[in-house]
This record gives structure tokens, sequence and C-alpha cells, in this order.
């Protein structure tokens, strides 16, 4: 089985969010880059199909050089090669344009992604590509086994949960839950050293179409300050919460 | 012209958020003229959705699609809207919509932008705000192609009643074969508990509670109040609680009405996850916990006093209040 992951390269959850340039991009002093969580779980899942059915794993991120720190830690947690669509993500159109390019050109049983990245929270990646290739999807995944050519798939839906299943070739929004938080993967020492000598690919980008752009960023406003009851007065908030702020 | 909208519906029932789609879908209506059309699914009954503006209801009537199929969903709303001429799309923010609409946009090679909070700032261009950085900034993006595809954050425009005089008519799209290549299992779903997703309130523990032995008292508040019950991530990671209660920047999105949160510090991917909602309140023995800072209303105090005098004075208040 060929597996591809989608690496989406995200500021760090605990990254303070600034803009800069009269606030039309995201500033990027201090900011830590790390592999979008929700691709982390697809990585983990990958690896455990690599390691309990022989699987190869690609993974795959649309970005410039400054990405490939990400795309090396993949690699350093077990994936055996990586590519770099070397190109500005303009909006997720256009990542999905090049993302299904990668796979026509590659041929992937199961592709796995993130259901959304944390910066842009698009949540359209998987989606498009699998619109743009006709192939199946299932999305916000939170299970996955796959034998032969036949994948089940556990999707979270409001309330509970839905099994389904599908022929391959599949793509898959995964989240937590595809595997548990303690699995998650961090790399070791030789999974750093082996990681040097594995092949990225470098490949430029097939289209410049994008359906969307980016005008401007603003800060929520300020918050006033929060207004304190008594732990003696609890009526007092029930008050509060039914003629001020109306809410119960 | 006209407005599209996913008029979403449970076991025959139209959503909340397909009145939220109608109001947001009339006031763009009130600036440009266009008429408001609704697709739904297996409704016997969609008249409601005029008090909210919708001019047409299309009527799609179909045992195939009792059962949400994100791909033969997307086909028949790609139809409905080339069928209208429909140059804006709505959808909500739900997990089905999530799960349909990056399909639909291919189908009609629409622009897509989702989590929108306000109504279009202007067009042309045609451009909206949204929430980036798991609602810790906010965008404004421009949206360059014929037909606009909107997600609409729940809460965010909130329902606005705006009556129009609505036709129905009936709706029978050719849907592909290929829609229907994946076969449904099963659905196991807890039908008596409010979901975080459709909850006004929620109630949310952390690890301040020290144990899954002490949820009875957040369950208990949580049926007072009619909310869903939520936890912080490290609670869903130990297993005190499932993941599907897991809230935050990595878990789901919160946007009630009413949030509170106890014995929760409040770290920053706690908070990304549930600034969306109206109105948060805190109960927290550390006056100096974060949480104290991105709160409307604070109790300094041990949740374990706090919580069943709350309840009890809640009990109180709702047989005075019916
Ligand atoms: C990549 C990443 C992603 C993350 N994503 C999320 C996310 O999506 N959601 C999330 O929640 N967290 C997330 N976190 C974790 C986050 O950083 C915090 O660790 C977590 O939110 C803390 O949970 P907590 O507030 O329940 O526990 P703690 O931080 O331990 O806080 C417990 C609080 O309870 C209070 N308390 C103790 N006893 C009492 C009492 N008797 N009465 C009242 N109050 C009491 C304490 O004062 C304290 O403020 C993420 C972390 C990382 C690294
Ligand atoms: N630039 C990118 N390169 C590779 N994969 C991406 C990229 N952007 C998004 N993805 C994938 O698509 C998923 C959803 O992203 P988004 O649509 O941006 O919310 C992510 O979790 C990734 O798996």
């Amino acid at each position: 089985m060929k597996i591809l992951v989608f690496i989406s390269h995200v500021p760090d959850t605990t990254s303070k969010i600034n803009f800069t340039d009269n606030d039309s991009r995201f500033d990027l002093n201090g900011v830590q880059f790390v592999i979008n969580p929700n691709d982390e779980f697809a990585l983990t899942r990958a690896m455990w199909f690599k390691e309990k059915q022989g699987a190869t794993v690609t993974v795959v991120n649309v970005g410039e050089a400054e990405t490939e720190p990400t795309l090396r830690k993949a690699l350093a947690i077990g994936a055996d090669e990586a590519i770099r669509v070397n190109a500005k993500p303009a909006d997720g159109f256009f990542v999905a344009k090049q993302l299904s390019k990668v796979i026509a050109d590659g041929g992937y049983d199961l592709i796995l992604a993130g259901k959304e990245s944390i910066d842009y929270n698009g949540g359209m990646v998987p989606g498009m590509v699998a619109g743009l290739l006709n192939y199946s999807f299932v999305n916000g995944c939170i299970g996955l086994e796959v034998e032969g050519q036949k994948a089940t798939a556990i999707r979270e839906i409001d309330g509970g949960k839905e099994t389904l299943k599908f022929d391959l070739p599949l793509i898959v929004g995964g989240q937590k839950g595809l595997v548990e938080e303690k699995d998650l993967r961090i790399p070791n020492m030789r999974g750093i050293m082996t990681a040097r000598s594995k092949t990225l690919t470098v490949r430029n980008p097939t289209s410049d179409e994008s359906q969307t752009s980016a005008v401007k960023f603003e800060k929520p406003v300020a918050k006033t300050a929060v207004k304190l009851v008594n732990a003696d007065q609890v009526e007092e908030l029930i008050n509060l919460l039914h003629n001020e702020a109306k809410v119960i | 012209m006209s407005i599209l909208l996913y008029a979403e519906s449970s076991e025959g029932k139209l959503k909340k958020t397909a009145f939220e789609l109608a109001s947001y879908a009339k006031g763009i209506a009130l600036e440009t003229g266009k008429k408001v059309t609704a697709l739904t699914f297996n409704v016997s009954d969609a008249t409601a959705l005029s008090k909210y503006g919708v001019d047409k209801v299309l009527n799609l009537q179909s045992e195939k699609l009792n059962s949400f199929n994100a791909r033969a969903y997307a086909d028949a709303l790609s139809q409905a809207a080339k069928q209208e001429g429909a140059n804006i799309v709505l959808v909500s923010t739900s997990t089905n919509a999530k799960y349909l609409a990056p399909l639909l946009a291919v189908k009609l090679n629409a622009g897509f932008v989702s989590n929108v909070v306000a109504l279009p700032l202007s067009q042309p261009p045609f451009s909206v705000k949204h929430a980036v950085f798991t609602n810790k900034a906010f965008g404004v993006s421009e949206i360059k192609t014929d037909i606009k595809l909107i997600g609409v954050s729940k809460n965010a425009y909130g329902l606005k009643e705006n009556p129009a005089t609505l036709s129905v008519e009936t709706f029978n799209p050719t849907l592909e074969e290929t829609d229907f290549n994946q076969k449904l299992i099963e659905i196991s779903q807890s039908t008596n508990k409010v979901t975080i997703a459709d909850a006004e309130i929620v109630v949310s523990g952390g690890r301040g509670l020290k144990g899954p032995e002490n949820w009875g008292m957040i369950e208990e508040l949580a049926s007072v109040l009619g909310a869903a019950t939520a936890c912080s991530k490290p609670v869903s990671d130990i297993g005190w609680r499932p993941h599907s209660e897991h809230v935050g920047q990595t878990g789901k999105p919160v946007a009630a009405n009413l949030y509170i949160a106890i014995g929760i510090s409040g770290a920053i991917q706690h908070l990304a996850g549930v600034n969306a909602s109206k109105v948060k309140v805190v109960i927290n023995n550390d006056p100096e916990a974060p949480f104290f800072k991105a709160a409307d209303y604070g109790i300094v105090g041990d949740a374990f006093e706090v919580v069943p005098k709350l309840i009890e004075k809640l009990k109180e208040f709702k047989s005075a209040n019916g």
C-alpha cells in the first residue's frame, strides 16, 4: 500500500498572533513552526500501517524552503520520503491543485491529511483534492482500518459516530482519535540521523490558480475586565446572567 | 441571481443553522435585492424558513438521502445552485457542512471561505471577515470567482426574523452513481444528550475537578441549564471524559451563548477554542488563573463548594421563572 500524508507547517499552538506590514500578513517574529496537530494524528496512523501492513509512506507539503525542517521532522518520525512543492500557498484551492498533481503522478492508495490546519482553519484542502480527483473522501475521521482494497472509517458526527466503508483510493481528513494522544510519535536520535539521508524531492508548482486572496488581518478587540462575584453569593451570578447578559 | 442555502435538518426537522443561514441570506438580500432559496433534504414542512426571509424552498425527497452523504448532498446542492443561477451559496460550520463544502466548492468552481462572522463587507470586490488562527484573530478575504461559497460561523450573525412569502417546489436532481460508492455500516448516537455543536449553553470541567468521579456535579449543572458538557484536553487525554468532549484549539470549537469553565486554568489553546462564545463564566480557586482575563463573569472559589450551591440556587431560579 502506498500512503501519502499531507503535512501542513503551522505556528506552534502557544504562538502569540501578531500581524505586520499594515496588518497585511502574519508576523513570523519569534514564532516556532510545527507539524499541524491534526496531521500528526494522520502521520502516526500512517506509521502504524507501515509497521503492521508494510505500507510505504511519503509526506508532502506545499510551501517554500522554510518548511523543510517540518518535513525532515516527519521523516525522522518514520516517513520514507518527502516531497515539497516549491510555492507559497496562495489559498486552499491553490494548495489542493498542487497536491492533486502530486497524487496523479505518484498513484497512492491512501491519502491521509488533517481535517483542518490550525492557522487559517480552512478545512478545505483534503475535500478539494477529493473533489478535483473524484476520489472518495471521509472527514473528521477518528478510526481507520484497511484490508486489501477496502477501507473502514469511523467519522465523528454531532453526538456520536458513524462507520463507513470505501474502496481505495480514499482521502482522509483526520483528527484526534485516529490514534490516541499518548501514541503520537516524537523523533528519536536514530530517526533524526536517518532522516538526513532520506530523499526530499522539490517539485515546481503546476498551476498558479487561486480563488481567494487575503486582504488584511485584525486582532480581536480587547476584553473588558471580568466581573467578580463573591463565592457566597452565587445568586448574584444567576441574576447577572439572567438580567444583564440575558443568557439564562 | 439568487442566494442558495443548505438548510440542514435532522430526522425531518430543520436545525437552527438553517434559520441562521436564512437570516444571513436575507441580510445580503436586503442590500442587493437578490432572492433567497433554500434546499431541504427530506423535510416535510419547511414553512418556518419564510419567517427568516426565505422566498423559495427546493424540496428534495429521496430515500437514498435519508442518511447524510457528503458527496451526494454536494452534488444536489451544486445542481440546485446551477438551476437557480445562485452566485452566493451558504453553508454552516457544522460537522456535516464542513464535510461537504470543499466538494461543493470544486463542483461549482466557487471560491470558498469558512468561519465567516459577518455579512460581506463589500461587493464588488466581494470580501468577507472570517475567524483565523482558531479565533485568535480575524482575516478579511476577497473571493474572486463568480460563484462564492461561504461557511457562516455558528452564532455569529444570529437569528433575525424578516418574513417573506414562500413558494415550495419539488426538486429532483439526477445524482451520479459515484455519489453512492461509500457504504454506511452503522451510526451510533446518544440521542438524549445535548451536543456541544447544538448547545446554547456549555458547562466544561478541567483538571481542577481532580477525577472522573467528581463529574456528577458538572452533569447536574448541565442538566439544570439544558447544557452540553465539555472538558479541557488533559481531562480527555487521561480518559476522565470521552474525546468528543475535548474543546479548544485542537478539539472542538465552542460558539455557545454561555460557556461555564470550572477548574480550567485558561491556557491559550483552550481559550482559542472557546473564544467565539458570547458570555464566559469562570469558577476557579486561583485568582491568578489566566481564564479570569478572558471571562465576563467569575467566581474565585473552590468548585466543590461553589458548584453545588450554584445548582441549588439555579433550581430555585428555574422553578420561580418557569
Ligand atoms: C499542541 C497543544 C494543543 C493543545 N490543545 C488544547 C485544547 O484544544 N484544549 C485544551 O483545553 N487544552 C489544550 N492544550 C493544553 C493546554 O495547554 C493546557 O495544558 C490545558 O488546557 C490545561 O487544562 P486544565 O485547565 O484542565 O488544567 P490545569 O492547567 O491543571 O488547570 C486546572 C485549574 O483548576 C483550578 N483548580 C484546582 N482545584 C480547584 C478547585 N477545587 N476549585 C476550582 N478550581 C480549581 C486550578 O487553579 C487551575 O487553574 C494543548 C496543549 C498543546 C501543547
Ligand atoms: N500547504 C500545505 N501542504 C500540505 N498539506 C496541506 C497544506 N495546507 C493544508 N494541508 C493539508 O490539508 C489539511 C487541511 O488544511 P486546511 O484546508 O488549510 O484547513 C491539513 O491538515 C493538511 O493535512
